[in-house]
């Protein structure tokens, strides 16, 4: 199953995360899930949102580098080797590289929720699929 | 076309016209200025001597430091009885350039200007919204005499206030705006912010001049006020604005040849370049009464074109002025132009002119290291930080094959480089950085 995924651009010092989540916050937009990939001077904060178009016009109006981009989700089996099993195994037998992966629990179902990003979303959602 | 007769005068005309005024200019400036007289006497010329035009080289160059030494009015050809205007250079960190005009200068300037704004496509059915600076700068007033002599209207903001500006711009119907290009920027971005459409606007073209103005700047400002830009050349020695303006065909700058006489050199060695090739713009006034120019070295960087134009103008055209002779950096020995670095961004594809060059200063020209900071856009940002860190590394290297030294790069967010309302700032002393670091 497809789904959007908001990128925000920040420095990498104090309060720059404060201030994306504050603009989110403003507008009651709900953050579903998160994830933060950082180098020395620049981080990228990634968010799943309850509602990823209004949070990229917000995040845009405040100012911020951000962009919208699809990515995979896929319901984990909570055992043990259940992300291997589930994720990285088939899209590694498909020779599909992951580019990031990050997980969330999902509040309705209580279950784990991986999301994947991939050169190919449609192909990787494919492949995820067929298991 | 306002003045076809000398907007489309044949070469040899001109260069007539021009031999004449220049022989006249230089005759006047030697009788009546000791600094010329001393200058010619020293290279043993005589205003006799010149008899053609080429005969130009024969005398010497002014300098920025010429206007110095003379500082305030040492240069001034007339008594002060017959001056009627001063006007003043912003010389923030060195003594200004003052110019002085008489009552001639006023009109010739005012047509000079009112033939530019016709060549740029403006006529008397036009608002112009004047957000030049007023005072002392010569951009406010000078465009305001021209949009009034070419029967426009002219509607005096100055610059600054920007929420008013774009009210104003709304409610009066401006059709033109005019402003330098950093703050053309600002007013296409608090528009966005207010929420106000340009595009909805009667705004149908905006004249920027005063400071340099790269193609992707021209591109930006057209993004975000939704018009087509023109842009203009001055200089306060020469004038102020109007030296040189573009026509809707946007293939170089219009010269007014029948008051500026125009030469292209090498920055070091002084000889005069042939058209198309790049070097440092010379001027010499042909009709100024109060302070006339001989041989002035602008220390912009240019080239010229004096092919007919599309347009149908027979004047000269000069390029963008891409550098300045005196921008230059040393670091770590090495030559280094603010506009090569610029160059390297912009072609990096999506990288807005949005940067500062850092430097360490170890003496007042020589600097051990530069980093330059660079916006991040929506265009250059990946949610991959590889992808991130291979566009840094890409422009890394581009810049070290142009400049021949390493440097270092710092991704910003968008905004965080502060954009003056006047003159923009490309270089900025760490000492200065506080807020940064
Ligand atoms: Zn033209």
């Amino acid at each position: 199953m497809g789904i959007k995924q908001i990128s925000v651009f920040v420095e990498n010092k104090t309060g720059r995360l404060a201030a994306v989540l504050e603009v989110l916050e403003k507008k009651q937009i709900n953050i579903r899930a998160f994830d933060v990939s950082d180098s020395a001077n620049i981080g990228i904060v990634r968010l799943i949102l309850t509602d990823a178009e209004l949070g990229l016009h917000e995040l845009h109006q405040a100012g911020f580098t951000a962009r919208i981009d699809p990515v995979a989700i896929v319901e984990l089996p909570d055992v043990p080797g259940g992300l291997l099993r589930a994720v990285v195994k088939p899209l590694a037998d498909a020779g599909i590289n992951v580019d990031y992966l990050y997980a969330y629990t999902e509040p309705s179902t209580n279950k784990p929720i991986a999301v994947i990003k991939t050169e190919d979303i449609a192909r990787a959602e494919k492949v995820l699929k067929q298991r | 076309m306002r003045d076809p007769e000398h907007e489309q005068i044949s070469r040899e005309k001109l260069e007539q016209l021009q031999l004449e005024r220049l022989q006249l200019k230089v005759k006047e400036v030697y009788e009546r200025v000791p600094y010329y007289t001393q200058a010619f006497k020293s290279r043993g010329i005589k205003p006799a001597d010149i008899k053609k035009l080429s005969d130009l080289t024969k005398l010497p160059f002014t300098s920025k430091l010429d206007f110095k030494k003379n500082y305030p009015l040492g240069l001034m050809a007339v008594p002060m009885e017959r001056i009627v205007r001063i006007h003043s250079s912003s010389g923030t960190t060195d003594k200004p350039t003052i110019a002085p005009y008489t009552r001639g200068d006023i009109e010739t300037w005012s047509e000079i200007l009112a033939r530019g704004l016709a060549t740029a496509g403006i006529t008397s059915k036009d608002i112009f919204q004047n957000a030049f600076g007023y005072g002392l700068f010569t951009g406010g007033m000078g465009y305001h005499y021209g949009v009034e002599r070419l029967g426009a209207v002219v509607i005096p903001t100055s610059a600054g206030n920007t929420k008013r500006q774009i009210t104003l711009m709304q409610d009066l119907g401006t059709t033109v705006l005019g402003c330098t290009p950093s703050y053309a920027l600002i007013i296409g971005e608090v528009a966005r912010e207010m929420g106000v459409d340009l595009r909805k606007t009667k705004l149908r073209l905006a004249l920027c001049g005063a400071e340099p103005i790269s193609e992707q700047m021209r591109e930006d400002i057209k993004e975000g006020l939704g018009v087509d830009v023109i842009s203009d050349y001055g200089l306060t020695e020469a004038m102020g604005p109007g030296v040189s303006i573009e026509c809707p065909y946007h293939c170089g700058m219009h010269i007014p040849e029948d008051h500026f006489l125009v030469e292209v050199v090498d920055p070091n060695t002084g000889e005069q370049l042939p058209n198309g090739v790049q070097g440092e713009l010379v001027i010499t006034s042909l009709t100024k009464e109060a302070y006339p120019i001989i041989r002035f070295r602008t220390r912009d960087i240019t080239s010229l074109n004096s092919e007919p134009c599309k347009c149908g103008r027979t004047l000269a055209r000069m390029s963008r002025v891409t550098g300045r002779t005196d921008d230059m950096l040393k670091v770590k020995g090495v030559n280094v132009f603010p506009s090569q670095i610029e160059n390297v961004l912009l072609k990096i594809e999506g990288v807005e002119p949005h940067y500062l060059i850092v430097v360490d200063r170890t003496e007042a020209f020589s600097c051990s290291d530069i980093e330059i900071l660079v916006e991040v856009n929506d265009s250059i940002f990946s949610d991959k930080m590889q992808t991130i860190e291979k566009m840094e590394e890409k422009l890394r290297l581009a810049l070290e094959a142009v400049l021949g030294i390493q440097t270092r790069i710092r991704l910003v967010e968008p905004k965080t480089l502060t954009r003056s309302e006047g003159k923009s700032k490309r270089v900025v002393d760490r000492s200065e950085l506080s807020n940064l670091k």
